[in-house]
């Protein structure tokens, strides 16, 4: 059943272009403006202009819920100047930015196109956290789940509890997996908080879940990213440092969580890092840094072991040994990740590969530059795990 | 919670009532909730609707502290994922106790309890909940 996507591959693919909105509470822009932002900033780091975009992909989960706009694809087409170019918006709940990404590499990869953009953007701070809530429910199954009172974080942390039984992770190791994410925003210009914490600060966080507490989980963000295809062979046009998407694969699994083989395996992401790792050919050891998906800090510790960083169950022992941080032997989510650098949801799978490109470039501001990395990981889920979309960057020049 | 209409809560009544299921008649798997293609024997497979037994045991388990809208009134309460003796597992409040008294593997069993109410005049919704099983009435 699987798709020969060697043989549909005509070409590579590269990132030419970038763009970064600062994730927060953007009290003074709406939608339109947080996406012109990250949009125009991608144009103008490609040095292209907006008429030579030939297809325009956007990732965004939920403009209606949170915003009251859906459209959202063409309204940012239009306040982007970009009519009559074709804008197709992409939802897989968390993982929209990420899917989105993995249609604009397509499309560029099949031949279609010589110039994509993809965009991720979500506006969440307009409504109410219980309103955010709810509509964050409904990238799980709503029917089976968030009609019984199931929140987002009550589903990770049935996660977590399940998995502190059955490995004996301790608090202390997870609440170390906020810690270095907040030491890695720290040097984030556009990360949402950049403060440093430490351990008695996430163990003395109120309750949200239990066991997660507040400081085990992201917050809800405005934010906007960007990033610009073209064919490698045409990339130096655009930029002295592309960096060529070696894989970007994407697996499916049940929405429920109830459902699954295993409540403590990501078995979607198991699946797109088996694909990822076969089509760019490359060992785990070659991974020099490492953007995963970390809604909630038990997500960055499945991710890892799913990911085939380490075996199950072992996550904690990196934590304990800090080889998580810039330095250590694996660097993960050196913006600080969703946890500390934000969680705009339907930006958040373009921002990680922004982040990535930053590292690949050599150009990640302050202490956390990753040194001579040359291979980047990036894993994006959507929901508890329905959607898994893991994607391979190396630098091309 | 949005205001849904009626029919939204109304079309899955049976299931949310009396906790169904389906067993393919083909494989023989289990799953909750109904399914009209078994994802193991897909066309060759024959689902068809079963009713639980109500007993299973508490399979992982979390306390709701910042509840979404429409659960302002039930906060903080407890959720579960209850594995049911046929083997299926089903998300769920376990009621009837405190966050202390709960633990991994306790036997547990369906109650008919109210959901929430949309609003202060809408619909009130009802549906299956989890309790402990009172082990030494049964002794």
């Amino acid at each position: 059943m699987n798709v020969n996507t060697v043989d549909l591959k005509k070409r590579d693919v590269a990132i030419v272009g970038i763009g970064l909105t600062q994730s927060g509470e953007l009290w003074d822009k709406s939608l339109r403006d947080i996406a012109f932002e990250g949009g125009f900033a991608a144009a103008a780091d490609a040095g292209i202009r907006g008429k030579d975009i030939e297809a325009f992909f956007v990732g965004n989960m939920s403009g209606g819920m949170f915003a009251g706009q859906e459209h959202v694809a063409a309204l940012v087409a239009d306040f982007l100047g970009l009519n009559p170019t074709p804008a197709i918006r992409v939802e897989s709940a968390c993982a929209s930015g990420s899917v989105a990404l993995r249609q604009g590499y397509i499309a560029v990869a099949s031949g279609l196109y010589d110039l994509v953009a993809v965009g991720g953007v979500e506006k969440m701070t307009d409504v109410q956290g219980r309103w955010a809530t709810l509509t964050l429910v409904g990238s799980m199954d709503f029917e089976w789940e968030g009609y019984f009172g199931a929140t987002f974080p009550g589903i990770f942390a049935m996660m977590a509890r399940r998995y502190i039984y059955e490995y004996g992770l301790t608090r202390e190791q997870l609440a170390k997996v906020a810690v270095k994410s907040h030491y890695h925003s720290s040097f984030n210009p556009y990360a949402q908080f950049r403060n440093r914490i430490t351990e008695d600060n996430v163990l003395k966080s109120p309750l949200v879940a239990d066991p997660l507490r507040l400081l085990d989980c992201c917050p809800t963000s405005d934010g906007a990213a960007c990033v610009l295809l073209a064919p490698a062979e045409e990339a130096k046009r655009y930029t002295d440092t592309p960096i060529i998407i070696d894989a970007c694969a994407q697996a499916s699994d049940t929405l429920a969580l109830f459902d699954r083989r295993d409540v403590c395996t990501i078995d979607a992401t198991v699946e797109a890092s088996r694909q990822a790792f076969g089509q760019a050919h490359i060992d785990h050891r070659d991974v020099d840094v490492l953007e995963a998906h970390d809604c909630f800090t038990i997500a960055e510790v499945l991710a890892l072991e799913d990911l085939g960083f380490c075996e199950k169950g072992k996550a904690g022992v990196l934590y304990d040994e800090g080889q998580t941080y810039v330095g250590g032997a694996l660097p993960v989510n050196t913006d600080g990740g969703l946890k500390a650098s934000g969680h705009p949801v339907g930006a958040t799978g373009v921002k990680q590969v922004v982040e990535l490109v930053k590292q690949l470039r050599g150009e990640a501001e302050g202490g956390r530059q990753v040194d001579g990395a040359e291979v980047g990981l990036a894993h994006n889920i959507g929901g508890s795990g329905a959607t898994a979309v893991v994607t391979i960057l190396r630098r091309g020049d | 919670m949005a205001m849904y209409n009626a029919p939204f809560h109304w079309r899955r009544y049976r299931e949310r009532y009396r906790l169904l299921g389906s067993r393919c008649e083909t494989c023989g798997r289990i799953f909750f909730p109904l399914r009209k293609i078994c994802p193991n024997c897909r066309r060759k497979g024959n689902p068809v609707p079963i009713a639980f037994s109500g007993r299973g045991k508490v399979y992982t388990h979390t306390v709701i502290r910042i509840p979404p809208e429409g659960f302002e009134g039930f906060a903080p309460y407890i959720m579960g994922i209850i594995e049911l003796d046929e083997g299926p597992k089903v998300t769920s409040q376990v009621v009837e106790c405190t966050p202390e008294d709960v633990y991994i593997g306790m036997p547990v069993e369906v109650c008919f309890r109210k959901l929430r109410t949309q609003g202060r005049q809408g619909i009130i919704c009802y549906g299956f909940k989890f309790r402990p099983i009172n082990i030494n009435l049964k002794n």
